[in-house]
């Protein structure tokens, strides 16, 4: 009997580990599939291999030198910088007001951050093209930052709002006896126990922009002005038929590698900070 | 909660100064609201209302400020030809609406279920206690950072008819008799999308239900287990009621973000009626066929469908909003 038993635990355990090395390698493969693209060059792009057979840089160095790619990276890594700035700015404030102070209408205007939020974006292409077009800003990189604000800036206040909620009221008490005004206490009080939210909201929001491509396909129109990810969609060689592989994954393996870092660093943060704001990315 | 407490900040030093620093708090909350106020009625606001207005109306791409009201003809209107016979045009009479209707719901509803499902058994395995634990959470972050185009890129490359991996597994394995051009046919395009959606987003369903999943408390299933109640009982008995809240957040969070998907099926698939979804139909008149005001209505039309699922999602989710519970 014992053995059997055993037997039956031994395979519990191996298919346990089974389903694990599933979902690992789902979830790697094509990722290392495209850095393993990325490194190959000539006619071994087109030999399918599952191990790395040859290595060389020239997707690299042809991503860096022809096209605008370098100057499309610097626009990814400005918009998105900026966006995520100008929206924790005015979250911060917000935040405080919404989640420490009671006033009438917040349930509403609370409700009404959560509905932009879930915004599909192209409810206000229209509109938001001809704004950008009467602010004379097609066309640059201000285009994005400000078109960006519409989803930046409701899922960090949102997240912001549920972190500052459970603070507690005893590190506020002291200063409003001391007299200190709502302005002081927000940048001496919260901001110094605020930075670790601050930092996975802003990481967050900055996911998003660096990905964003319906607003940066729309609002951008010359190589000069795109940011990567349209960058990359348009990435094209001569003809249909010769879609330059390696270095589409190249340039892809140079834009993920960041994130996927940051991502691992901060890896328990971003998953309290998603399940706060139940965002995707 | 403390934003009970809040309403009487120094509950000892008088009702008089107490209100006055309640309406100081008030008045600074106001100022404070102000530049999110602003900003979002300037990027959502009126652009959203522009839009709606512009489906009434029959503005083109390099003649906005020109734009004359035509009321529902966007959307619909007929003419009686000379036959008797009665002709509908607009949005509601195109079968190219219709079809993108079609494949948005059948893409949201598909993909959902199958990563609530997939998101489930990964969170109940991450759930366990295991070696290697952190390794696999790690792992399936990874498809998550991934920006989307990025993603839809990596997998057309997977999936090139003639060069791609999938294919060379396929017949490696005896799966397939022939290479496949996943992307390119009308009956495959449909479901390398959803594959690759798949993919990309079962692990935000996961790590979602997973929150949930934590919240468990372990002495539940030592009970059960006590009373020899079988681990399948035990899932739909116990696990599956206390994690449905979570659950039920995380598929609407992500039905809403299915309805309005655009990237990956304007990168994977590039003009496949097959996949073409509503907000890709949309964008294309707005922008390359220069029927703006058409496009507005077909994205007046995608917000409408989606504020009335947000509407239900608040109401049945009962989120609170009031210091409520998140």
């Amino acid at each position: 009997m014992g053995a059997t038993i055993d037997l039956w635990k031994i395979a519990k355990t191996i298919m346990f580990y089974a389903v694990v090395v599933f979902i690992v390698v789902v979830s790697v493969f094509p990722f290392y599939y495209a850095i393993l693209t990325s490194f190959k060059s000539g006619t071994d792009i087109f030999r399918v291999s599952y191990w790395p057979v040859s290595f060389s840089f020239d997707n690299y160095t042809a991503v860096f030198n022809q096209g605008s790619f370098p100057r499309n990276l610097l626009n990814s890594v400005f918009v998105a910088s900026v966006t995520v700035i100008l929206a924790l700015f005015m979250a911060v404030t917000a935040a405080f007001a919404l989640s420490r102070v009671r006033f009438r209408g917040r349930g509403f205007l609370l409700m009404v951050i959560l509905a932009v939020s879930m915004f599909p974006q192209i409810a206000v292409l229209a509109g938001l093209f001809e704004v950008i077009r009467f602010l004379g800003i097609y066309n640059t990189p201000w285009a994005l930052i400000f078109s960006y604000t519409i989803f930046t800036l409701p899922f960090t206040v949102w997240v912001l709002t549920t972190f500052m909620r459970d603070l507690p009221i005893e590190i506020e008490e002291a200063a409003i006896v001391d007299g200190a005004t709502p302005w002081v206490i927000i940048t001496r009080v919260f901001m110094p126990l605020m930075w670790p939210a601050l930092v996975t909201t802003g990481l967050l929001a900055f996911i998003g922009a660096w990905n964003e491509f319906l607003f940066a396909l729309t609002f951008t129109s010359s190589n000069d002005t795109r940011t990567v990810p349209v960058a990359i969609a348009l990435l094209s060689g001569g003809s249909q038929y010769e879609i330059p592989w390696g270095i589409i994954m190249a340039a892809s393996v140079i834009v993920t590698v960041p994130l996927v870092v940051l991502v691992l660093i901060f890896q328990r943060k971003i998953v309290s900070g998603l399940t706060a704001g139940g965002v995707k990315g | 909660m403390a934003t009970d407490v809040m309403a009487e900040p120094v509950a000892a030093t008088g009702v008089k100064i107490k209100s006055e620093l309640m309406q100081q708090r008030v008045r600074a909350a106001q100022l404070f609201l102000l530049p999110m106020l602003l900003a979002l009625a300037v990027v959502a606001g009126w652009p959203l209302l522009r839009s709606i207005y512009f489906s009434f109306t029959d503005a083109s791409l390099n003649d906005l400020d020109g734009a004359q009201w035509i009321g529902f003809g966007n959307y619909l209107r007929w003419q009686t030809l000379e036959s008797g016979a009665v002709r509908y045009r607009g949005v509601l009479a195109d079968p190219a609406w219709w079809n993108a209707v079609w494949n948005t719901m059948r893409f949201a509803v598909v993909s959902v279920s199958l990563e609530a499902v997939l998101g489930m058994g990964v969170a109940l395995v991450l759930n366990a206690e295991f070696r290697g634990r952190g390794i696999v959470r790690a792992a399936i972050l990874i498809p998550w950072a991934i920006p989307t185009i990025v993603s839809a890129k990596m997998w057309s490359w997977m999936l090139n008819d003639q060069f791609g991996i999938l294919n060379d597994l396929g017949m490696r394995l005896g799966l397939l008799s022939q290479k496949v051009a996943w992307t390119a046919t009308a009956e495959t395009a449909m479901q390398a999308v959803l594959v690759v959606d798949i993919w990309k987003t079962t692990p935000f369903m996961a790590l979602l239900i997973l929150a949930g999943l934590q919240m468990v408390p372990k002495d539940i299933y030592e009970a059960a287990d006590l009373d020899g109640v079988h681990p399948v009982k035990q899932f739909f008995r116990i696990t599956l009621p206390l994690v449905r809240p979570a659950l039920m957040v995380a598929i609407i969070f992500r039905l809403l973000d299915a309805l309005r998907i655009f990237d990956l099926i304007y990168v994977l698939t590039p003009n496949s009626s097959a996949t073409k979804t509503m907000s890709v139909l949309a964008r294309e008149n707005l922008f390359d066929f220069d029927k703006f005001s058409y496009g507005s209505a077909m994205s007046t039309l995608l917000f409408l469908i989606i504020a009335i699922l947000t509407i239900l999602y608040i109401w049945l989710g009962k989120v609170r909003f009031d210091g409520g519970d998140r």
